[in-house]
């Protein structure tokens, strides 16, 4: 059983107009033992800057205690914050110092750059970076989430529907994935306000 | 370096409060060759002369003026090998930024790491601080900037600034001179201009150097004949 396999995740971002969205699973799991239901797997940098870390959950939380701590200390140095590309070239960067003993997460990395233009990336675990215009998955629910998106996706959603298509592409995925799921997570990122929901799905 | 009598930094402080050693860096940066730089509405100018201690000196083969980056230049007045050293170090300081962050060095983060640097070569054992002061010009998203580099690290944002033999009647003429709406061109007269206040001998493109950037970002160092048209027009 792979390593990235241990702890079971979900994560997905989604490219709308002018917005974005971002959605993870809940499940904590030690292999086939559920542990928790609440786990966080996004996490805000900055208002227009999310990032989803699936993988490993020590390495999850490791990595983004390490990078919220790159990114306060560049805005005390810079006095702005980072772009999403920036930011994102920070995280390949980090994760290729440790390319002989790597983290075991795979980020997702979703933002407003200048005049309010969406970014999405992912990358593997050592910092290989893919951009894409439309969506990017993660987790070992990555299979069932590329299919949902690919049906379900459609260019320059406003914020409702793109929240409604992100829901229902994570939703179905993890039903088919024992090591995800118990609900979702769903931040949806629009220049002026950032929206927080909770999903309640299959709770198994 | 065993001996007893140089086994402390030489930079200690005086009684009077004072880095000596920082005192006479200041001196060696005063009895260089004259450099100014004026930040215009537009743009950066950054001039120097390039008094040549021999008239058998290949003067194209001298250049005084560096890139540091393709929209960051900068000149010096004091000691050139110092000066080369720093212009190495920042120059790798920025690559370093551009490959981490995969976006060009802000203006003011080079400077701060280049001051930096200096401030360590007064505070290290072994070491003497650098006998140059630096004016760093550079255009970026926060518009165009010129930055003034001591040899104690200490640095100053100037609209603009002279160093070195004539500072003080180059920066009284520039404070006569200085309008906050200057174009990039009116910029370039001034500097030229003002290095002919304190010049001996006779002004031309073989004994100055001029360096621009403008709203393009492209930091340029102008050929003789742009000085040679420049000096045209002054006259």
């Amino acid at each position: 059983m792979s390593i990235f396999e241990y702890n079971g995740s979900a994560v997905v971002a989604m490219v709308g107009k002018n917005c974005f969205a971002i959605a993870s699973d809940r499940r904590l799991g030690v292999q086939l033992q559920t542990i928790a239901t609440d786990f966080q797997r996004i996490s805000k940098i900055h208002d227009h800057l999310f990032i989803g870390l699936s993988g490993l959950a020590t390495d999850v939380q490791t990595l983004y205690q390490r990078l919220v701590f790159r990114h306060k200390l560049y805005q005390l140095r810079e006095e702005r914050d980072m772009k999403p590309e920036t930011f994102a070239s920070l995280v390949s960067a980090i994760l290729y110092e440790k390319r002989f003993g790597p983290y075991l997460c795979q980020p997702v990395i979703a933002g407003l750059g200048d005049d309010n233009k969406p970014f999405i990336c992912t990358m593997d675990s050592i910092g290989a970076k893919e951009l894409a215009k439309d969506f990017v998955v993660s987790g070992t629910a990555s299979e069932s989430l590329y299919g949902a998106c690919e049906a379900m996706f459609k260019p320059d959603m406003e914020a409702e529907e793109l929240f409604e298509t992100i829901s229902q592409a994570l939703l179905s995925s993890v039903d088919r994935d024992c090591l995800s799921g118990w609900g979702g997570h769903v931040y949806v990122v629009t220049p002026d306000e950032i929206k927080e929901k909770i999903l309640k799905g299959r709770m198994d | 370096m065993g001996d007893s009598q140089y086994s402390f930094s030489l930079t200690t402080f005086s009684p009077s409060g004072k880095l000596v050693q920082i005192e006479h860096a200041l001196t060696a940066v005063g009895s260089g060759q004259t450099s100014l730089g004026i930040k215009a509405s537009n743009g950066v100018v950054i001039a120097t002369e390039k008094k040549l201690p021999s008239i058998l000196v290949d003067e194209a083969s001298v250049q005084k003026i560096q890139h540091l980056t393709p929209n960051i230049g900068t000149v010096y007045s004091g000691m050139g090998p110092d000066f080369r050293v720093l212009v190495r170090k920042s120059r790798k300081q920025a690559e370093q930024y551009l490959r981490l962050y995969k976006e060009p060095i802000p203006v003011t983060q080079l400077v701060r790491e280049t001051a930096t640097v200096m401030q360590e070569f007064t505070q290290s054992g072994g070491v003497r601080p650098f006998g140059v002061s630096l004016l760093v010009a550079g255009y970026d998203d926060k518009g165009p900037q010129l930055y003034q580099v001591d040899p104690s690290g200490s640095y100053f944002s100037w609209k603009a600034s002279a160093m070195g033999k004539n500072v003080s009647n180059a920066k009284t003429f520039l404070e006569k001179r200085y309008t906050e709406d200057m174009e990039l061109d009116d910029a370039i007269h001034t500097a030229i201009l003002t290095l002919k206040e304190g010049f001996e001998g006779e002004i031309s493109s073989k004994n100055i150097e001029i360096g621009k950037i403008g709203a393009d970002k492209i930091f340029r160092v102008l050929t003789p004949a742009e000085i040679d048209d420049y000096l045209a027009e002054v006259e």
